[in-house]
């Protein structure tokens, strides 16, 4: 019980909880803008590296941030980088056919990609080495309960930034206008329309939503992992469009509970559940994403909660 | 002269490549310029039919699964035949859905056979790959081939060796490269049939109005279905030729997505989608583009290092490559926001039977 909390049930929460974050801003583009957007894992990706080029900077000029501070210069950099993709190579595309810009989107991704590996190199980077201490007053607590909890701080740090972002954007699409008409424009692009909402300015709103929490999502996955590749966003788009179609297409809570879904399902599929053999071996938790998704397509299109089915 | 045979096999390797990578721009042809199928996972179809080809008929060996040694045609067929029926299930599972859906499901489908290439190191040997993988001509020089029918018939071994001894050590390059050219001209003469035949012109009528195509009482799942198969078989015959071309194949450096399918994306789009000429066309002049770069990019790194010495030049080359693949990127953005068509527009197919009402204007019907 103690093993499967620690090492199998936690980690998939905190991989969900990347998975959510990076899956909103897909939900979101694919039911406000009506394309799946291949782009975004890269985005993710260049946001976390601008994030630590911002704290290498601080800690030239004698100033140690921490990655959640130095993320908010990164996050306005990464949805500057999406309102310019946006505005000249996706626009053009908005009268006609869709899938004219889901390709555009698939050749900014290796643009992205291509421009990443060419100002930051192709290797990995690593921060901190060796193990990451769990959280010594947590473990205490609930060794006293009977079940140690061993949590590193980074884990509480993702658990409580995630928690943050999803409140607020709760905020943002229920008690807002802006965030009201973005989910009109979502349910009916021409209804919307009509009724006088500016289409071009819910699509600004749907950008820096996504830019903030696909910046979150690349830092809390690098704060995770503890290293920055270029290959990283490319992995992580398939999981995150296996959580947008599993909770709904257009449903940022559907987004959010596929995305936990989706990362505890990769993490407890290696568990042992018969015998002592991992139940499928960990090279393949990719494959459970891909799994996940093939059935949903299958049986239930719309997803879990009766998003829009193209 | 020994110059002259330089530059003869470098214009040789070219045309290689350039027709593999055309048979795959005529392959996604097939789906996206026929069928408006949506298709991001050629580098899967690719890595299937080059591990099948591969798997059976390389020489036994013990890093992987047999090494059955078949006869090269069949383990080309099989490539196709394998190709086509994981794009079938593919097709019955997504193609009913909206194109996004397919391109997702075609991207994560690619994912999933490096995956297992990359894990069932017992078939595949992992990641270190299939060696010796014989290349169609230079396979007769090697001596499993010569000792076995049905070259014995012709000859004992020492003649054989003795005859592949006074033959030059390039001389299948002309014949596979004239291999590759003839199997890419087949299978163009085959689409350009396809293309005017009742059939192509009821995928243009269901790709451009989907609506009136069912009313028409078109099945249009299984239309499409087919235009993927024979798209995804294409694609399996080029991987195998790939292989052929490389001789060692391994999941992650030589099926990598960005390399392989996103440069028959912009090959096609070039050219001209819809087109079976623009396809090769695109295919001949991007690669030869890409493999020119890579010269007046080496030439530029020589250049910056004469003029600023401080710098490592390890860091420009390990970087110029990417840079290239930015700028083929960028390339392809301005394609499809100046000129959607191609360098070679669709041309729709006039029904013959309109070309002969217009000719004679009678209406004699024969």
């Amino acid at each position: 019980m103690w093993e499967f909390v620690n090492y199998y049930f936690i980690p998939g929460l905190v991989l969900g909880c990347i998975y959510a974050l990076g899956a909103i801003g897909i939900t979101l583009t694919f039911g406000i803008l009506r394309f799946a957007n291949f782009a975004h894992g890269e985005i993710m990706m260049s946001g976390s590296y601008l994030t630590w080029t911002v704290m290498a900077i601080a800690a030239g000029a004698g100033l140690t941030l921490h990655p959640l501070v130095a993320m908010v210069p990164a996050a306005v950099m990464v949805i500057l980088l999406f309102l310019a993709t946006d505005r000249y190579f996706y626009k053009p595309f908005r009268k006609e056919d869709t899938i004219k810009v889901v390709m555009a989107s698939f050749g900014m991704m290796l643009i992205i990609r291509s421009a990443v590996q060419v100002i930051w190199g192709p290797n990995q980077i690593t921060f901190v080495r060796g193990i990451a201490k769990p959280n010594a007053t947590l473990s205490e607590i609930t060794a006293n309960w009977g079940l140690q909890i061993m949590m590193p701080n980074k884990h509480l740090f993702i658990f409580a930034g995630t928690i943050v972002l999803v409140i607020a954007l709760g905020y943002l699409l229920n008690r807002t206008r802006i965030g009201k008409a973005m989910r009109a424009v979502s349910d009916s692009p021409d209804l919307a329309h009509v009724t006088g909402i500016d289409v071009d300015k819910v699509i600004r709103a749907t950008w820096i939503v996504g830019g903030i929490c696909a910046t979150a999502a690349g830092v809390f996955l690098v704060m995770d992992t503890q290293m920055l590749e270029t290959t990283m966003g490319f992995r992580m788009l398939l999981p995150m469009f296996a959580a947008a179609i599993l909770g709904g297409i257009g449903k940022p809570y559907g987004a959010v509970f596929g995305g936990l879904v989706i990362g505890l399902a990769e993490e407890l599929s290696a568990y042992p559940w018969i015998g002592t053999a991992p139940l499928l071996s960990p090279g393949y938790k990719t494959g459970v994403a891909f799994a996940i998704m093939v059935v949903m397509l299958i049986v239930r299109p719309q997803g879990l909660f009766k998003g829009r089915s193209f | 002269m020994e110059a002259y045979v330089g530059y003869f096999l470098y214009f040789l390797s070219l045309l290689t490549v350039g027709g593999i990578y055309a048979i795959f721009a005529l392959g996604l042809n097939v789906q996206w310029g026929f069928a408006g199928l949506f298709n991001v996972g050629i580098v899967g179809f690719a890595a299937v039919g080059a591990y099948t080809y591969a798997l059976l008929t390389t020489a036994g060996s013990t890093f992987h699964l047999g090494g059955f040694g078949l006869p090269l045609p069949f383990g080309m067929f099989m490539g196709m035949a394998l190709s086509g029926v994981i794009a079938g299930l593919i097709g019955l599972i997504c193609i009913r859905l909206r194109s996004d859906y397919l391109a997702i499901a075609t991207i994560g489908i690619a994912e999933i056979i490096k995956l297992i290439l990359k894990n069932e190191t017992d078939i595949t040997n992992g990641p270190r790959g299939i060696n010796k993988i014989p290349r169609a001509w230079e396979h007769f020089s090697e001596t499993r081939f010569y000792t076995d029918w049905p070259m014995s018939w012709f000859g004992t071994p020492e003649n054989w060796e003795a005859f592949f001894d006074s033959l030059p050590n390039w001389y299948w390059q002309p014949l596979f490269a004239a291999t590759i050219i003839l199997s890419m001209y087949v299978i163009y003469r085959m689409l350009e049939r396809a293309r005017t035949s009742p059939w192509g012109r009821m995928m243009t009528a269901i790709r451009e109005n989907e609506p009136a195509a069912r009313a028409a009482g078109k099945d249009v799942t299984r239309r499409r279905i087919e235009a993927f198969v024979i798209g995804a078989s294409i694609m399996g015959l080029a991987g195998a030729l790939f292989a052929q071309h490389l001789r060692l194949i391994e999941p992650t450096n030589t099926f990598d997505p960005s390399k392989v399918t996103f440069l028959v994306w912009v090959m096609l789009i070039t050219g001209g989608s819809g087109n079976n000429r623009g396809a090769i066309l695109g295919a001949f002049l991007i690669w030869t583009i890409w493999s020119a770069s890579e010269l007046v990019i080496s030439g530029g790194i020589e250049l910056v290092e004469n003029i600023f010495s401080t710098l490592d030049p390890s860091i420009l080359q390990t970087r110029a490559g990417f840079l290239r693949m930015m700028l083929i990127g960028i390339l392809m953005q301005v394609i499809l926001q100046r000129y959607p068509g191609g360098i070679l527009p669709e041309v729709r197919p006039a029904s013959p039977k309109a070309e002969n009402d217009t000719r004679e204007p009678t209406g004699e019907t024969k």
